[in-house]
C-alpha cells in the first residue's frame, strides 16, 4: 500500500507491522510524531502492544531494556538530548545482548541549542555497542526498521540497532512510501523467541548480575565478535528483503556510479540524495565522479571502504558532525579503515552542521576538490569546512 | 486471615550463602518477604548492597528470575518487566523492585513518581537503611538528623547531618496509589501481613521497610531487631498502611520512649550534643503529632 507519509510515520508504522510487544517512549522534537502516531495506533485499537508513557528518555531506555530482558520485542525512539539522557542504559542494552530497535532522529545537541539536522547526537554513541544504520529517505526508514529486528534478533548477532534519520528532512517531510501489509511483514519477521536472556518464573535466571574481573573481558570480546559477525547478517537480510519486496539497499554500503569513477564521496543520510543528482550532472559533463552511501557506522564496512580506495585516486568523506580537535566522525572512521591500505588522499567535508541546507553547489565543490586531489595525488586540505563564516573553504 | 511466621514455607527463595554482613536488616527483610511473595515473582534491584551480596557472578542467591540494569530506574525497569509479562501471557506474575533509600528517595525518585502516577501494576519495596551503604555509608535524603556518615562526618564545627529525613512514604501517598505501607524488620508479623496484602492487590504498591545496617549504623550485629524496635517505640519510625489513601497507624507505642534511648544503641549518633538530641526529640514529637493527625484526616476518606 503506497501512501504519502513522513519519516516519523514510516518508523511508527513499521514498528506496528513488526508487532512490537512493548513501547516505552518520551516525546522530543523532532521525534515527537513517532510517539504520537504510536499513541494513535494504540488508541484506535490497530496496534496491540503495551505502551509505557514514561517521564524521561532515561526511563524509556530502562523500561525498553527490561521489557526486552523479559522476552518481549521492544521499541523506543528518540533524538538529540534524549539520546544523551539514555546514554548510560545504551551500554546495558548491548551488554545484555538485547535486540532493541530505536529510530534516532538526528538533531543538533546543545549548546547552542537547536532542533535541526545534525549527527552530533549519535556520534558519541559509536562505542555503546549498538549497530548504527543511517537512512536516506522515508522508504528506507520503514524498510530499515523491519530489517533491523531481523538482524538484531538473529542468534549470530543479538545486538540493538539505532536507525538514524535526519531531523525534519525526513522526520517531517512527506514522501510516497510503500507500507508493508501485515501478512508480508509476518512472513519476513518471525516472532521473537529469546533463548539467552528472559525473565520467566518457570526457568529462573539472573539478567544483569554483578560481575568480577575474571569474566568481563570475555563478555566484551563476545560482543565485539557479534558486531563483526553482524556484517554478514546485514547483507543476508538485505538480500532476502530485496527478494521479497524488490528494494535492494546493498547491505553495509551502496555504491552509485562507481564503475569507472576516479574519485568517490562517502556520504551518510539524506545528503546522499543530493549527491546522487550532482553525480549525474557531473557525469553528464564527463567527470568521473562516484558516490558511496555508507549505511552503517557500526559495524563499520571496513572491507567495502578499502575496496573503494583500491579503485579510485581520491576519497572524500562527508560529515554532519564534528569531533572537536580531530575532525568529522565519519572521516575518522574511514581513515581508520584505510590506514596502511592506501596512499590516496582522503579529505573531510563538513557541511550542513546545525541543520544548514547542503546545496548541489556544495557537493559539486567537494567533487571538484577531489578531482584536483586525484590529479596532484595529495589533499589540498585535509579538513574542509563548507560555507562557514570566517573559515577559508 | 493474615499470614503468621509459622505459616511461612521452609524453602528460601532468597537463599543462605549470600554475602550480606552479619545482622543486615535488608537481608532479613528480603528473605522473609520472598517467602510471602512465592515463586511466581520476578525481581529487580538497582545498584545497591542487595545486588552485590545477592548476585555476584557466578553465584546467585535468588531462586526466582532476577534483573538489574542501573541505579536510578527501578520503577521504570519494573514497569517494563510487568508490561512485557502481560504481553507474554504471564499477567499473574508479581514484579517487585527492591531498592534502598538512596535508589528511592534520591536518584530513583523521578522514575518512582512516574510509575506511581501511571499506577503500574508492581510492588516497590524501599529498604531504608538511611544512607548509601554500598558505596561506603554516605548520607542520603533519608538519613536522619544528627547522623554521622562519611559525607556528614562528626567534625569539629559541624557534627553529623544538619538536615532532616525525607518522608518518602508520604510523598508516594500523595500519588493516590492503591497501597502504601511502612514496616520494620523489628515487627515481622506486621511486615509480612502488609506484604501479603500488597501481593493480593493490583496497581502500584509501595512499602518502605526500616532496615538497620550494623555496619553503617555502628551497632553490634546481634541487636538489629532491638534497634528496629526502638525506632518504632521512640516514634522515629511510624508503622502505618494506607489502602486507597485511607491511612491507618498499625502499631501505636503505649508510651513513646525518649529518642535518646534509640540513639545510644548506635555509634552513628555517639557524637551528638544534648542540644542536637533535643532538636531531634522535638522533630520526632512533631512527626508523631503530624502522623496521628494525618491518620485522623485520611481515615475519613469515603470508602
Amino acid at each position: 500500500m503506497k501512501r504519502v507519509v513522513t519519516g516519523n510515520y514510516a518508523a511508527a508504522f513499521a514498528a506496528m507491522r513488526a508487532r512490537v510487544n512493548v513501547v516505552a517512549a518520551f516525546p522530543i522534537t523532532p521525534q515527537t510524531f513517532i510517539v504520537e502516531h504510536i499513541s494513535e495506533f494504540v488508541n484506535d485499537g490497530i496496534m496491540d502492544c503495551e505502551f509505557i508513557r514514561v517521564e524521561s528518555e532515561h526511563s524509556a531506555m530502562s523500561a525498553t531494556v527490561s521489557a526486552s530482558s523479559t522476552g518481549a520485542r521492544a521499541f523506543t525512539a528518540t533524538a538529540s538530548q534524549g539520546l544523551a539522557l539514555m546514554h548510560e542504559i545504551l551500554f546495558t542494552a548491548s551488554g545484555m545482548r538485547l535486540p532493541i530497535v530505536m529510530p534516532v532522529v538526528n538533531r543538533t545537541i546543545a549548546a547552542p541549542i537547536g532542533i535541526w539536522a545534525e549527527m552530533n547526537d549519535v556520534m558519541p554513541e559509536r562505542d555503546a555497542g549498538w549497530m548504527l544504520a543511517f537512512v536516506e529517505d522515508n522508504q528506507e526508514v520503514h524498510d530499515m526498521v523491519l530489517q533491523a529486528y531481523r538482524i538484531a534478533e538473529d542468534k549470530r548477532v543479538l545486538l540493538p540497532m539505532m536507525v538514524n534519520l535526519d531531523a525534519f528532512i525526513l522526520s517531517h517531510t512527506v514522501e510516497p512510501v510503500d507500507l508493508v501489509d501485515q501478512e508480508d511483514a509476518d512472513k519476513f519477521l518471525p516472532p521473537y523467541r529469546p533463548e539467552h536472556a528472559y525473565l520467566d518464573p518457570e526457568r529462573p535466571m539472573g539478567v544483569g548480575i554483578f560481575t568480577p574481573p575474571e569474566y568481563i573481558q570475555e563478555e566484551r570480546y563476545q560482543t565485539h565478535a557479534a558486531m563483526e559477525g553482524a556484517k554478514k547478517v546485514i547483507k543476508e537480510v538485505n538480500d532476502e528483503f530485496a527478494r521479497m519486496f524488490g528494494r535492494d539497499y546493498g547491505g553495509l554500503v551502496e555504491e552509485y556510479r562507481m564503475d569507472d569513477a576516479e574519485v568517490a564521496l562517502l556520504t551518510l543520510g539524506t545528503v546522499t540524495s543530493t549527491a546522487r543528482e550532482v553525480v549525474d550532472n557531473m557525469r553528464a559533463e564527463g567527470k568521473k565522479v562516484g558516490l558511496v552511501k555508507v549505511r552503517f557506522l557500526r559495524p563499520y564496512p571496513t572491507d567495502e571502504i578499502r575496496s573503494v580506495a583500491s579503485r579510485v585516486k581520491a576519497i572524500g568523506v562527508y560529515d554532519r558532525a564534528i569531533s572537536y580537535g580531530v575532525g568529522g566522525p565519519a572521516y575518522i572512521e574511514a581513515r581508520n579503515a584505510l590506514y596502511g591500505h592506501t596512499d590516496i588522499p582522503v579529505t573531510n567535508y563538513l557541511a550542513g552542521i546545525g541543520g544548514r541546507d547542503v546545496m548541489l553547489d556544495d557537493i559539486e565543490f567537494m567533487f571538484n576538490d577531489l578531482l584536483k586531489n586525484a590529479e596532484t595525488g595529495k589533499a589540498r586540505k585535509e579538513i574542509v569546512w563548507i560555507n562557514t563564516r570566517g573559515v577559508e573553504q | 486471615m493474615s499470614i503468621g511466621i509459622k505459616d511461612l514455607p521452609e524453602e528460601n527463595l532468597f537463599t543462605a550463602g549470600h554475602t550480606a554482613c552479619a545482622g543486615c536488616g535488608a537481608a532479613i527483610a528480603v528473605r522473609n518477604i520472598m517467602k510471602v511473595l512465592g515463586k511466581n515473582t520476578v525481581i529487580y534491584t538497582p545498584a545497591n548492597c542487595l545486588l552485590v551480596f545477592g548476585a555476584t557472578y557466578p553465584h546467585i542467591a535468588w531462586k526466582v528470575p532476577y534483573h538489574h540494569v542501573a541505579f536510578e530506574n527501578t520503577a521504570a525497569c519494573a514497569s517494563g518487566m510487568k508490561r512485557a509479562l502481560n504481553t507474554l501471557g504471564k499477567e499473574d506474575t508479581t514484579v517487585v523492585g527492591f531498592a534502598g533509600d538512596g535508589g528511592t528517595a534520591d536518584i530513583g525518585m523521578q522514575a518512582l513518581s512516574a510509575a506511581a502516577e501511571r499506577n503500574e501494576d508492581i510492588i516497590y519495596v524501599m529498604y531504608d537503611n538511611e544512607a548509601y551503604m554500598n558505596t561506603g555509608i554516605q548520607r542520603s535524603g533519608s538519613t536522619p538528623y544528627g547522623a554521622w556518615t562519611t559525607t556528614t562526618p562528626a567534625g569539629k564545627v559541624i557534627k553529623g547531618k544538619e538536615l532532616f529525613k525525607k518522608d518518602v512514604a508520604q510523598i508516594i501517598l500523595a500519588h493516590n496509589v492503591p497501597y502504601v505501607a511502612t514496616a520494620s524488620v523489628g515487627y515481622p508479623q506486621d511486615m509480612l501481613r502488609k506484604v501479603e496484602k500488597a501481593k493480593n492487590m493490583k496497581g502500584f504498591r509501595f512499602l518502605q521497610i526500616y532496615s538497620p545496617c550494623p555496619t553503617g549504623w555502628r551497632h553490634p550485629t546481634d541487636i538489629t531487631v532491638e534497634v528496629a524496635k526502638k525506632a518504632v517505640e521512640s516514634g522515629m519510625w511510624t508503622l502505618f498502611e494506607a489502602v486507597d489513601g485511607r491511612m491507618e497507624i498499625t502499631y501505636r507505642p503505649k508510651k513513646r520512649i525518649p529518642v535518646a534511648d534509640y540513639l545510644k544503641l548506635q555509634g552513628r549518633f555517639r557524637h551528638m550534643t544534648e542540644e542536637q538530641i533535643k532538636i531531634l526529640q522535638d522533630w520526632v514529637d512533631k512527626k508523631w503529632d503530624r502522623d496521628t493527625r494525618l491518620e485522623q484526616a485520611l481515615k475519613m476518606i469515603e470508602e
